[in-house]
């Protein structure tokens, strides 16, 4: 006889069998989230306001950071994990994140692509509309 | 007219159904609201989208270095991400069945995220005094769509908070209360997850740039 083993459900720590027995280790991994999370947002707002780095760097940076921590809440909080009972969980983040990268990085490239092939360079153009 | 349709040898194991029949209802509710909460963010995406590439669009008016009060973000961002904490504890008290315990941190989790949406609104209310109204230019327009979308799924969520903890109140942890606690739990997730990119690509970026 094997072993029944459904999915689990996004958002849910344990199998609902170890529930009662997970109560200690679901406090646990929701502070290490936290801790994380606070780290990560900490280091954001840091970021942005030193001088110490190096400034075109910045932006990339915290888009690192905030993408790191997306993934800290997903697996602390979401527990979205790669564990074989959370495949269809995974599987549907990834097609989320596939149409989110298309949108945002499809947009922000004809916008650009659009923008650089005008007559009248973007500023100009901010100038001209302000008039 | 009858047509003849030639049927591979099919392994047997893909005909006979999983003995232990569908999954049960809770996966399936969790699995279907995540699908929807994928969906979601998949709007907001074509919203930060739409502000990426508008967020330069100003004409003449304020920009958002003018604009954005970095304090202000702060504090809005640690209340969302303590109360997605106290979230993540109120599922574990449903979990073990503590009423109390949950309604505890019911109360907590519906103060941050009304501190929260207080702090936004009057954020909103000092910019359109002070002339950045959404009609002012596109940046703004994008701001605002963004952000109160954001905003908007927040009072959803207080809503719902206050709706489920009724339905606690008279019903108890019935099957069904807590399909829609753990739905409620990822929702709550989901925001918080979603003003990541809000505070990020709206206040910080703005804010050096």
């Amino acid at each position: 006889m094997t072993v029944t083993r459904y999915d689990r459900a996004p958002g849910d720590t344990s199998p609902p069998a170890e529930a009662q027995a997970g109560e200690a280790a679901g406090v646990l991994v929701y502070s290490i989230g936290l801790l994380l999370a606070v780290i990560l947002t900490a280091v954001s707002f840091w970021v942005a306001n030193t001088s110490l780095l190096w400034g075109p760097g910045v932006p990339l940076g915290l888009a690192v950071l905030a993408i790191a921590q997306m993934g800290v809440h997903l697996v602390f909080f979401l527990h979205i994990t790669t564990g074989p009972d959370s495949t269809n969980n995974v599987l549907a983040l990834a097609w989320g994140v596939l149409i989110v990268l298309l949108v945002m990085a499809g947009s922000l490239w004809i916008m650009a692509n659009l923008n650089a092939n005008m007559v009248m360079s973007p500023e100009l153009m901010n100038l001209h509309m302000q008039h | 007219m009858n047509v003849a349709v030639a049927i591979p040898d099919l392994q047997p194991e893909v005909l006979i159904p999983a003995a232990e029949g569908p999954a049960p209802k809770r996966i399936v509710v969790a699995y279907g609201f995540w699908l929807f909460l994928l969906s979601d963010i998949v709007m907001f995406a074509a919203l930060f989208a739409a502000y990426a590439v508008l967020k330069d669009g100003t004409a003449g008016g304020p920009t958002g270095a003018q604009l954005f009060n970095q304090v202000t973000v702060a504090i809005e961002t640690a209340c969302l991400l303590v109360s997605s904490y106290t979230c993540g504890m109120m599922s574990l008290a449903v979990n073990s069945r503590r009423r109390l315990t949950t309604y505890f941190f019911a109360a907590i989790t519906f103060a941050l995220g009304a501190a929260f949406l207080g702090l936004e609104l009057r954020e909103f209310a000092i910019m359109i005094a002070d002339g950045a109204a959404p009609q002012r230019s596109a940046f703004l327009s994008a701001f605002f769509t963004l952000v109160g979308c954001h905003g908007l799924h927040v009072s959803v969520g207080l809503t719902w908070l206050v709706v489920m903890m009724a339905q606690v109140a008279t019903r108890g942890f019935a099957p069904s209360v807590e399909r829609r606690l753990l739905c409620f739990a990822l929702f709550w997730h989901a925001l918080d997850i979603i003003w990541i990119g809000v505070f990020t690509v709206v206040y910080l970026m703005g804010v050096i740039q």
